[in-house]
């Protein structure tokens, strides 16, 4: 435990303010402000974002829409597993599935140029580069929210809809005065953990992209395997610290809306 | 403004069959293409255009030989893996949560945090850490394959956590216990043949999830350069993408399949415990692969 989880973690931070010559320093530290490194943060904060934003919404569709399903149903246990593949195990898979759909020979691609005459890569092909990885990260973006929102959607209690109605209210005042503000911190948490899986994931976009490293996980792993970057060896640790300083502030905050939710949730 | 109260399916305000049907019909197209995709991808016929199986059935008539050899190798390393750290979860996990449990109460906080915290140090970050230590058990133990089971014994850790808590809070552990000592039943005993019968949901779920997230582990193998399931994959799909994607379809069902196997250990406890101890939510019963859906 301690070998495996808390010893590399320090490493990791540490050897960010460690130099070449094995001195405490803060140069490395100080290469996270270097314009490259800076817009690797930026890219990965802006996919994180982006892809969170979008799979929170298409995600919480679902759970409404499973809503009412028996939760022992054949519907909602085929897609809870469902969902938890693409979440957990897809990684490398969803890449190739990207590549068999709208790589340049893709179903989709070819499909879109023979049949409608549309050229998707008419300006040049996206798929390997940052554009390309929002469509792959939603594809398990959305399946985590479904995991992570159900829970909070089913402990709606049936109860606050019947005060709703005996005071004369309406589903449209049910679900703006009653439901959005109980889900509201259960949403937003959701939406923080989703930011966090982006941000941290590393398989999907590795396999993907084999050139170039757009996103911090790829700065890593370049800088890790590179030969090229010599005297830099620490460069890694720095880029860990920052990531980890990131995920501390995002989970602090998903703590933080996890608690307010669960006065509901009781 | 009509109809302030509408239940489907016994959930007030739950949307309509028609409704329904369209979100998930809608959502549900989005996410079968890419799929459909990857079949379509493996039934092509090269340049000559057309579509028949002829990839499938080399890839099983040739029984994964020759130029596949090192998928077959990697299956196993793979599997080799995942038992080995099933074994460290029950091993260690199971009798540390159990002894928590009963002994030791004020620990439990502690003990959740620990096995929680994984989850917010991404895989990528351990890496960073874990290569210097590898580097040192490589001197030490060689450089095996079977060292990374240490480090997957990690990062399943909050899944493993999670799914055999569940179980934990909706059995009467102490109670047991404290009954198969009265009857004159020595610890081990009490271990075996009381409490791991009780628990064998959570910790058979547990070890399931397990097994699935080392089989989809990619990150550390492929930054410390050892050889598993993904990372030849990965190695496969460079100078063969058919083959890649044939592989990764079975994959993803056998994932599927173990995944449902899951849901269907957590289904019919539901209606024991609540019969048991209706206090445990019945949300709790089938644990999912995420963290999250956490409940106090």
């Amino acid at each position: 435990m301690l070998l495996f989880l808390a010893l590399p973690t320090l490493i990791a931070v540490g050897t960010g303010f460690v130099g070449t010559d094995g001195a405490f320093t803060l140069d490395t530290v100080a290469a996270l402000t270097d314009p490259v490194v800076l817009a690797a943060f930026g890219s990965s904060i802006w996919l994180s974002a982006l892809t969170a934003i979008i799979g929170a919404i298409v995600g919480a569709l679902v759970c409404y829409a499973l809503l009412g399903a028996p939760p022992a149903g054949p519907l909602r246990s085929t897609i809870d597993s469902l969902s938890s593949v693409l979440a957990q195990f897809g990684g490398v898979m969803l890449a190739f599935a990207f590549v068999a759909t709208i790589g340049i020979q893709g179903m989709v691609t070819v499909l879109l140029r023979d049949t409608f005459g549309f050229d998707i890569y008419a300006d040049g092909v996206w798929l390997y580069e940052l554009p390309g990885l929002v469509l792959p990260y939603i594809y398990f973006q959305v399946p985590l929210m479904v995991i992570t929102f159900m829970p909070a959607l089913v402990s709606l209690k049936t109860t606050w809809a019947e005060a709703n109605a005996t005071l004369g209210g309406s589903a449209r005042s049910y679900w703006l005065r009653i439901a959005l503000p109980v889900l509201a911190p259960s949403f937003l948490g959701s939406l923080l953990l989703l930011f966090a899986n982006a941000f941290s994931s590393y398989a999907t976009a590795a396999a993907l992209t084999s050139q170039g490293s757009q996103i911090v996980p790829l700065q890593i792993r370049s800088a890790l395997t590179s030969e090229t970057m010599l005297g830099r060896e620490n460069l890694a640790g720095a880029l860990a610290l920052g990531m980890i300083l990131v995920m501390t502030v995002v989970m602090i905050g998903y703590s933080v809306l996890q608690s307010r939710a669960a006065r509901w949730q009781r | 403004m009509s109809g302030g109260f509408r239940t489907t399916g016994g959930v007030a305000h739950a949307p309509s069959r028609f409704v329904r049907g369209l979100i998930l019909g809608v959502v549900g197209l989005v996410f079968v293409v890419p799929f459909v995709a990857m079949v379509e991808f493996t039934l092509r016929r090269g340049l000559v255009g057309g579509y028949d199986l002829h990839r499938w059935t080399e890839l099983f008539q040739g029984g994964l030989t020759g130029e596949y050899k090192p998928v077959l190798v990697a299956l196993g390393n793979s599997v080799g893996l995942a038992l080995g750290t099933v074994a460290i979860i029950l091993l260690l996990l199971v009798p540390t949560m159990l002894l928590v449990h009963i002994r030791f109460r004020r620990l439990r906080r502690a003990l959740e945090i620990i096995c929680i915290l994984p989850i917010s140090i991404p895989a990528i970050v351990l890496v960073v850490g874990l290569a210097p230590v590898f580097s040192v058990v490589a001197r030490l133990v060689g450089s095996g394959v079977w060292t990374l089971a240490f480090a997957y014994g990690i990062t399943v850790l909050p899944f493993a956590y999670r799914a055999i808590q569940a179980n934990l809070d909706g059995v009467d552990v102490r109670t047991l216990s404290e009954a198969a000592r009265t009857l004159g039943a020595g610890w081990g005993s009490v271990l075996l043949r009381v409490l791991v019968p009780n628990l064998r949901r959570g910790i058979l779920a547990g070890a399931f999830i397990a097994v699935a997230v080392v089989l989809g582990e990619f990150t550390i193998a492929s930054l410390l350069n050892r050889v598993n399931l993904q990372t030849a994959l990965v190695v496969v799909s460079k100078n063969d993408p058919y083959t890649a994607v044939i592989l990764s379809l079975i994959a993803l069902l056998v994932a599927f399949a173990l995944l449902m196997a899951i849901g269907r250990l957590g289904a019919p406890r539901r209606s024991r415990t609540r019969r048991a101890v209706t206090a445990s939510p019945p949300q709790t019963a089938t644990p999912t692969l995420t963290p999250t859906g956490d409940r106090p």
